[in-house]
């Protein structure tokens, strides 16, 4: 046999055809798995403490004002049916609420997650491409064009069902209302401010006319362009309140950000006392058996109040100690079980 | 180049013999009868026969894509992805983009598509180069070079020695006489000794090309068809009908040899020829798993539909009580007018949603992990061969895993277990044995085999004989020794050529016989051949004659040729030549045969060989003591699995030779009865013979096959043989190869020829094994262990050893026997059984009976079956047992059953291709086989059964959160994730670290699923994937799902950024479950991988790294100012991932899910572990205490016990006689009618006896035989003794110019020579050695182990190896096997209890170094 012959088919002598790879095989071994077990069950407990010790100094101040059932603290029933009504809600604080404070509005058992919801929009449109206004995207159906054939700027479900009640906070000092000054600045994802939502050029100096030949959302009362009468460059696409309802919840009871709480006496949060909630009620979701609240929160490096992470923690931390104590057990009942035979 | 596909493909013929025949016949076939023309092209084309060029591929350039397409789409997964691609198109119901499905499709297909392309360039250019091959064509008259795609039916063509037919021929005529010429069919049916076929005398005569020119005869026949050894037509020339049969026809595929050339008519051609018509279409194998996944997947389906309605009712309660009132907000569509609607496109919706759960790289991603494994297979250099250089071969790359499943392995005999070479091993003459040297040799030294080249210019050179002392008896000239290797030399039918190489080779084609020159060109001839006589070759009709006479020849005695009449010997360098006074020839029934030969002395002599138990009865009385010590040796050989025979010869006085030779010519004359008159006359003469001694031949088998059958019947896998060979050679292999032993309980043989006899014989055998086992696994068998244990029982009593024949068995009375229960025999029996019987036992209502009875066999052997039966056995385990076959086989006989097994395998051996062709497996050896079980298949199965479930519970995890969230989402078939999210978990994020895991995955390393047969276990019960450990899949994914979903729901429902703003917006929470769902997939798949190559370190770390990557680019700014629509996702990738409670979410689930998989498979490990745990285990202990002797030691200690144990395990009583096993009835005739002689032959033979008068007595007496031979070669037909020398001179010459005639002749490679200078060279390749050792000490264990499995009470004495410490930590492969029974719990303790005191310290020791 010729060597060169011989070496012809002869297959390579390597690590990997050969499957020799070098290779770390590692083994579920008890030195391995139960300290494991241990160390992760003692890590989640103290993470778990952290999480629950933090999210019980947060502070959380939550009232239903939707008004279908009677409340002593508001009034917002008298609104049901009522367009353009203004209803207050009273609540009193017994102690300072830490701030900064949020203030958030909630809405239960609506399906901003629905997805025939979540694609009723023109992204295009939003970013301000002028193209798009005059023949919006089809999935904006059947929000797409007036009853006039007139495309609908912005269009879509989820534009059209803006929440729109507005609250004012006032604090009851001596029988006298303090506003409490909102801050409504910076209350959106920082990307969809700057990045995402952009408005249309402006044409001949004004935002308005870059809407011409356009109407506004069926249950707007105003154009997008106007939607804070008091900021002008809080208008259009980048209006903050705008911007915060597009982006959608994923659950339907879900609680959006309103304002922050940060300026003048309030700075350092809400100091004990009496507070009347003014709220311009014109939100309806009592057809679809939906609830309108508010929100008072303040935050901490976690974010706010959060329970179930610093219970689950717990939990979880826990059950990896049980458990490494089983398999300890189990692991020296086999050892004595072998020894004895 | 490309020819029409024919007719004859397009009807395909999915046959292989099970069906065929019937197939064919409820089929009309195409033409009723064939007419074929010779030389008449235009006549023949009026009936558009196929012509001579084949297509075995599919596709071409143009059809390729549509066809591929085509085939592709009737796959049941591609056709739901495209309907879901349709449904996805329909914007009412288009819950996801297009490209979710369609990217992962057309990458699904174009793999698919490439990898059918690769395939059918090679059957393209398999198909160029057959197609391509050259014959030579007689068209007008002349010879004229074609392809052999242009040959068309009708042609005459020329063919060549040692060419291969192109087409099925009829033969018209050949160079040698009689229109006689030779072939081998090996490609068609694996039989390698040669055929005879001969032409029919008128076209015989034509001869020469001009003739064959105006040979205008037609032939009219059967139509085409497989049957291979049938042929029916009639020849019409010149007003005459001459009826053909197959003795006339030359197949393609067959080879011709012997023969200078030959002319044959074509009668089918391509696709319309027996072997293409035998071939067909190759059955797509599907392996268990493949069955299981299809199921799986309906179930899957069946599952989504389920989950489809769940879904479609939500929502249409949730339309109807919510979304009706929702619709301020949320208006329906328009075509939507109800919630009934709604539900309807919604259930269509989910179904395009948890498609996934059917995951379409599935079945890409297997075929990918396949090829791996096929290529690893490919690769491997243990599974090489580097004498033949040929590297094993995955042919099919779709049944890796069932290779890890196999439970029967049907093996063929010839090539396969044996090399299909026999070597004169030893002999006994006069009483003294010769050959008897350990082969190993005492100092562990190979002893040289003796050179007999030195003082023998004739030897051959091929012969391996240790023994001197033979040599030395020799050349003292002994006379015992003489006679014993004369009668070697003339007691045969052989023939014997001799081939001078760079012979005168002389164009001349005009014969003008110039007396003169012819002369000198004759003695010049002589001369030279009288000096140089080196390729001296031997056509033996059977490989053990060969091996005899080669022996002879070898020693001193060198049978150089043979005339009808006499025998020329050159006996100690001296020519002898030998009246050839008869051939009594041999048969089954005799079983010996016998020359009787006059000596240029004078002498008559009988010269008789023969099976010893028949030869003894026909010893003269005076041989008794000989004959004991005969027997002694035969007993010898008999027990190292030798096949025996014993020779004897007789002296004859003329007048008893005159006497015995009139009834003999009487017998010969006779019409009626002439076998059996003849078979008398034999039997008178064959009396009172004189005992020479006895021959051992060895049937040698190829390299390691006893220790491979050891391991794999360790391994639980049951090998049956099936053997077209006799009985007794099947059963002489059985106990060479350590299928049989003496330490069986018993050997069944069932030999019935009807029904009843069969069925008794089963039912018996059956009755014995239940009555054994209820006596037995006692007291006997605990002494059959100590036996086997006290090593060197070949002299033990042959009582429990002994070959029961049929009679001999007692009738048991116990009755009673449920089949069921043979399960559960106890002691270890074999089953024989022939072809006969098996034809009943394979009918109807027997085949219970017999599978019942054989699969409680530990062996079973079939013998003299027929490729069919073969298949049918196949089919009839796969059928009972539902188990995983496997058959491996080298020849065309071997096809069928290599088609019909789930498992073929091919051993590419010295000749014939078919089985490999037809083969999923092929590779050289079969010693490869335990490696490609063991090692390959194990993984093989291992690492898909590992995929599977790794993937379907990734799918599932990933899909089931959309269904969870459907509660949340108002069933609106919202997704959870991001589009491109779902389009590319599959595809990128999961794919490549469980294609890594699924291709190099180990659980334990190579040596040890050798050293641990029983690891194989796993695979033939279909352990580690089943629906069972699908349902645990599925379930574990569907609890990560809930865990995915409502952890994230739990904590980010209310939670806030630390700005304040909400964390609940959809898409935080759809990139939080994402990631979540990314590293809780990743960190399963870590803990599944068991062996962490640098590929799978990069693959995971990567696909990690890699989601991670592409969210941020999906997320970026750039993609949304291009494509605001499609990437809304912008920013929240960032804005997500930089929150510390998201990272705690994800810690949190990640926990939540991996937690009790770890705790469950940590117990599981702990309280109940597998053997391969317990491997792996002792191994990783191993190697952390890095004790650097450990592999020498075991190695040394193994075969050391080996050594031992193996000994000689010999059989007493039974003794094989194996003459001639693959001999033919009817040389002898053949040989004495001197049909096959050439007169070139006659004639030198005549020269190179010159000094014999006797060759013209010989050429009067013959010549009545002769005349029309001498009539056509030679010009003057007058035979007298004054002309008798120009006669042999003219004969000569014309033998001479016969030579020329034809091309240079390549000496035909002769097979026995060719194959013993391959066993001359015996060096294993090194790397090979080890692990041989290792096997070794297996298979000696194994063998040692033999007896104890008998006993399986008595068994716990095993642990007297294991309990020694020394065992444990340096005798891995001595322990190994009993410490596999054992499994972890004893060796993990042991050898961690053996360190360590407590527990804690065990913690320490046995986690990683930290």
């Amino acid at each position: 046999m010729k060597k060169g012959g011989e070496t012809l088919n002869r297959p390579d002598n390597t690590a990997f055809t050969q499957q020799r790879l070098p290779a770390w095989q590692p083994m579920l071994s008890a030195g391995i798995v139960i300290p494991g077990f241990v160390v992760i069950g003692l890590a989640f407990i103290g993470v778990g403490v952290a999480l629950f010790v933090t999210s019980q100094n947060i502070q959380t101040l939550e009232r239903d004002y939707t008004g279908v059932d009677q409340s002593s603290e508001h009034n917002c029933f008298q609104c049901l049916d009522v367009k353009n009504c203004i209803c207050a809600l009273n609540f009193t604080l017994s102690k300072q609420f830490e701030g900064p404070v949020f203030f958030y509005y909630g809405l239960s058992n609506f399906f901003q997650n629905h997805r025939k919801y979540g694609v009723s929009r023109d992204d295009h449109q939003l970013f301000g491409d002028t193209s798009y206004f005059t023949s919006p995207d089809d999935t904006c159906s059947p929000y797409k064009y007036d009853s006039r054939n007139k495309p609908i700027v912005p269009c879509g479900s989820v534009a059209n069902s803006m929440f729109n009640d507005t609250f004012s906070l006032y604090q009851l000092v001596g029988g006298q209302k303090k506003q409490v000054p909102f801050d409504g600045k910076g209350i959106a994802w920082w990307t969809d401010y700057n990045l995402k939502y952009k408005n249309p050029s402006k044409v001949n100096g004004s935002l308005a006319n870059a809407f011409i030949g356009t109407v506004q959302p069926l249950n707007w009362p105003r154009p997008v362009y106007e939607l804070d009468t008091s900021d002008p460059s809080n208008n259009g696409f980048l209006n903050q309140d705008f911007l915060v309802w597009m982006r959608r919840a994923a659950l339907p009871d879900f609680r959006k950000l309103y304002r922050r709480i940060t300026e003048g006496d309030y700075a350092d949060g809400l100091p004990s006392g009496n507070y009347s909630l003014e709220i311009n009620y014109n939100y309806p979701v009592r057809d679809f058996g939906g609830r309108k609240k508010v929100f008072f929160s303040n935050v901490s490096w976690m974010g706010g109040k959060n329970q179930f992470l610093g219970i689950a923690y717990l939990v979880i931390g826990s059950l990896c100690i049980v458990m490494s104590l089983v398999m300890l057990i189990a692991y020296a009942k086999y050892r004595f079980d072998d020894e004895d035979s | 180049m490309a020819c029409l596909q024919t007719k004859q493909l397009s009807h395909g013929t999915e046959w292989w013999n099970l069906s065929g025949v019937e197939m064919f016949r409820k089929r009309p076939p195409p033409e009723e009868e064939r007419k074929v023309r010779a030389n008449g092209r235009e006549y023949n084309e009026k009936f558009q026969y196929a012509s001579n060029c084949i297509v075995t591929s599919k596709y071409n350039v143009i059809t390729f894509l549509p066809v591929n397409l085509f085939e592709q789409f009737q796959e049941v997964a591609n056709t739901y992805f495209l309907f879901l691609l349709i449904l996805q198109l329909i914007p009412q119901i288009s819950s996801l983009s297009w490209f979710t499905t369609i990217v992962p499709l057309v990458l699904v297909l174009s793999i698919t598509a490439v990898k059918d392309a690769t395939d059918d360039y090679f059957r393209h250019k398999s198909d160029n180069q057959v197609n391509n091959r050259q014959s030579q064509v007689l068209i007008s008259g002349s010879l004229q070079k074609e392809k052999w795609m242009n040959v068309r039916v009708g042609d005459i063509i020329k063919l060549e020695n040692n060419q291969f037919v192109a087409a099925d021929l009829l033969l018209l005529s050949s160079s040698e006489p009689h229109g006689l010429c030779y072939i081998e069919t090996a490609e068609l049916d694996g039989e390698t000794n040669m055929k005879v076929r001969q032409s029919l005398s008128v076209t015989s005569e034509l001869g020469d090309p001009h003739n064959l020119a105006q040979f205008d005869g037609e032939v009219v026949c059967e139509p085409p068809n497989n049957k291979l050894d049938r042929f029916c037509g009639t020849l019409y020339w010149k007003e005459s009908k001459y009826p053909l049969s197959n003795q006339n026809m030359l197949l393609r595929g067959c080879v011709l040899r012997n023969t200078e050339y030959c002319y044959g008519l074509v009668i089918f051609a391509g696709p319309d020829t027996k072997l293409m018509q035998n071939s067909g279409r190759t059955k797509f194998k599907r392996t268990s798993i493949d069955r299981l996944m299809n199921t799986l997947v309906l179930w899957i389906f069946g599952f989504l539909v389920c989950m489809g309605v769940i879904l479609a009712v939500g929502n249409a309660v949730w339309e109807r009580e919510v979304g009706t009132l929702f619709q301020s907000f949320l208006p329906w569509d328009p075509p939507v007018n109800g919630f009934l609607l709604s539900a309807f496109l919604s259930f269509w919706s989910y179904v395009i949603i948890l498609n996934t759960v059917v995951p379409i790289s599935l079945y890409v991603s297997v075929e990918v992990i396949r090829l791996g494994h096929s290529y690893f297979i490919n690769w491997d250099r243990r599974m090489f061969c580097s004498r033949s250089n040929t590297p094993a071969e995955a042919r099919t790359t779709t049944l890796n895993e069932e290779l890890g499943q196999v439970e029967y392995i049907f093996s063929d005999k010839t090539g396969t277990l044996t090399q299909n070479i026999m070597t004169f091993n030893k002999c006994s003459i006069n009483g003294r044995a010769y050959g008897d040297v350990d082969p190993v040799g005492a100092q562990g030294k190979r002893p040289q085999p003796l050179d007999f080249s030195v003082w023998n210019p004739l030897a051959d050179g091929g012969l391996c004989f240790y023994d001197a002392s033979l040599l030395e008896a020799v050349k003292t000239g002994e006379p015992a020794a003489h006679e014993f290797l004369r009668l070697l030399s003339l007691c045969h039918t052989v023939m014997s050529e001799e081939k001078r190489e760079g012979a005168l080779v002389y164009k001349a084609q005009c014969v003008c016989v110039c007396v003169c020159v012819c002369v000198c060109v004759v003695c010049v001839c002589v001369f030279s051949l009288s000096l140089s006589v080196g390729a001296l070759v031997y056509k033996a009709q059977s490989p053990d004659e060969g091996a005899l006479v080669t022996a002879a020849r070898n020693f001193g005695f060198v049978f150089r040729s043979r005339t009808p009449g006499t025998i020329t010997v050159h006996e100690m360098g001296r020519p002898v030549t030998y009246t050839l006074l008869a051939i009594l020839d041999f048969n089954n029934i005799r079983k010996r045969m016998s020359v009787i030969v006059r000596n240029p002395e004078g002498r008559i002599r009988l010269y008789c060989k023969g099976a010893d138990t028949v030869l003894f009865e026909r010893l003269h009385p005076c041989n008794h003591e000989l004959m004991n010590i005969t027997s002694d040796h035969l007993n010898e050989y008999a027990s190292d699995g030798l096949r025996t025979l014993a020779l004897a010869y007789r002296d004859l006085t003329e007048e008893e030779w005159e006497e015995w030779s009139e009834r003999y010519r009487g017998a010969g004359k006779a019409t009626d009865c002439r076998e059996d008159r003849l078979a008398a006359v034999y039997e008178q003469i064959e009396q009172d013979m004189m005992l020479l001694g006895a021959t051992a031949i060895e049937d040698k088998l190829q390299e390691g096959v006893p220790e491979t059958i050891a391991i794999l019947s360790l391994a639980n896998i049951k090998i049956w043989v099936l053997t077209g060979d006799k009985q007794e050679t099947a059963v002489n292999i059985g106990y060479s190869c350590k299928m049989l032993t003496d330490n069986m309980t018993e050997i069944f043989i069932i030999n019935g020829h009807t029904v009843q006899s069969v069925r008794e014989e089963l039912r018996r055998a059956r009755e014995r094994m239940v009555a054994h086992s209820r006596e037995g696994g006692k007291g006997d068998e605990a002494a059959g262990w100590a036996q086997a244990c006290s090593l060197g029982n070949g002299v033990r009593g042959g009582d429990q050893a002994g070959w029961p024949l049929p009679q001999e068995k007692e009738k048991q009375e116990s009755g009673g026997r449920v089949p069921s229960l043979l399960e559960s025999i106890s002691g270890e029996f074999a089953l024989v059984i022939s072809g006969h019987s098996l034809a009943h036992a394979l009918e109807g209502d027997m085949e219970y009976e017999f599978v019942e009875t054989a699969c409680a066999c530990r062996a079973v052997i079939c013998c003299r079956v027929t490729p069919l039966q073969k298949a049918l056995v196949v089919e009839l385990i796969k059928r009972h047992k539902k188990a995983v076959t496997l058959a491996i086989g080298d020849g065309a006989n071997d096809v069928s059953m290599i088609k019909t097994a789930h498992i073929g395998v091919g051993i590419s051996g010295q000749e014939g291709i078919q089985a490999v062709l037809a083969s999923d497996y092929s590779f050289s050896q079969f010693r490869f086989l335990q490696r490609l079980l063991l090692v390959h298949g194990r993984w093989s199965y291992l690492r898909m059964c590992r995929f599977l479930c790794y993937f379907f519970y990734k799918n599932f995890a990933f899909t089931m959160v959309h269904f969870w969230f459907g509660f949340f989402c108002g069933f609106s078939a919202q997704t959870v994730y991001d589009q491109y999210f779902i389009t590319l978990y599959n595809i990128v994020y999961t794919s490549l670290p469980v294609l890594a895991m699924g291709i190099f995955d180990q659980d334990v390393p190579e040596q040890r699923s050798l050293e641990y047969p029983k690891l194989y276990e796993p695979g033939q019960l279909n352990l580690l994937f089943n629906k069972r450990e699908f349902f645990i899949c599925i379930a574990q994914g569907i609890y990560t799902s809930v865990v995915l979903f409502f952890v994230p729901y739990g904590t980010l429902a209310h939670a806030t950024q630390s700005t304040g703003e909400p964390l609940a917006d959809y898409q935080t929470f759809a990139v939080t479950t994402a990631t979540a769902l990314v590293i809780v997939v990743s960190v399963q798949i870590a803990l599944d991988t068991g062996y962490w190559t640098a590929i799978n370190h990069f693959f995971v770390w990567g696909s990690l790294g890699s989601y991670f990557t592409i969210l941020f680019i999906m997320h970026s700014s750039f993609l949304f100012s291009i494509f605001p629509k499609q990437f809304h996702f912008l920013g929240s990738a960032q804005n997500t991932l930089e929150q510390p409670v998201v990272w705690l979410t994800i810690a949190l689930a990640t926990v939540i899910c991996i937690a009790p998989v770890l705790t469950f498979r940590f117990l599981k490990l702990d309280l109940k572990p597998q053997l391969s745990d317990t491997v792996r285990y002792t191994q990783l202990v191993h190697q952390k205490k890095r004790k650097p002797g450990i592999s020498g030691g075991m190695g040394i200690s193994g075969v050391g016990l080996g050594a031992g144990a193996l000994g000689r395990l010999g059989r007493s009583a039974s003794r094989r006689s194996g003459y001639a096993f693959a001999h033919q009835e009817g040389f002898g005739e053949l040989i004495t009618s001197g049909k096959n002689m050439r007169l070139s032959s006659l004639a030198l033979a005549t020269f190179a006896s010159r000094h014999s008068s006797s060759w013209i007595d010989t050429l009067r007496k013959k010549k009545h035989a002769n005349s029309a031979n001498a009539s056509i070669n030679s010009a003057n037909a007058s035979v007298n003794s004054a002309n008798a020398s120009v006669n042999s001179a003219n004969a000569s010459v014309n033998s001479v110019s016969a030579i020329a005639n034809g091309q240079p002749q390549t000496p035909p490679a002769p097979a026995l020579s060719n194959s013993s200078s391959l066993s001359g060279s015996q060096d294993t390749p090194p790397e090979e050695v080890g692990l041989s050792h290792a096997q070794q000490a297996v298979a000696q264990q194994a063998v040692a182990r033999d007896g104890v499995h008998s006993g399986t009470a008595s068994h716990s004495n095993g642990c007297t190896l294991v309990t020694r410490p020394e065992a444990e930590t340096g005798g891995c492969s001595l322990g190994a096997v009993q410490e596999a029974l054992f499994g972890w719990r004893g060796v993990g303790a042991r050898v961690s209890g053996a360190s360590s005191p407590g527990p804690p310290p065990i913690l320490e020791e046995s986690s990683p170094t930290e």
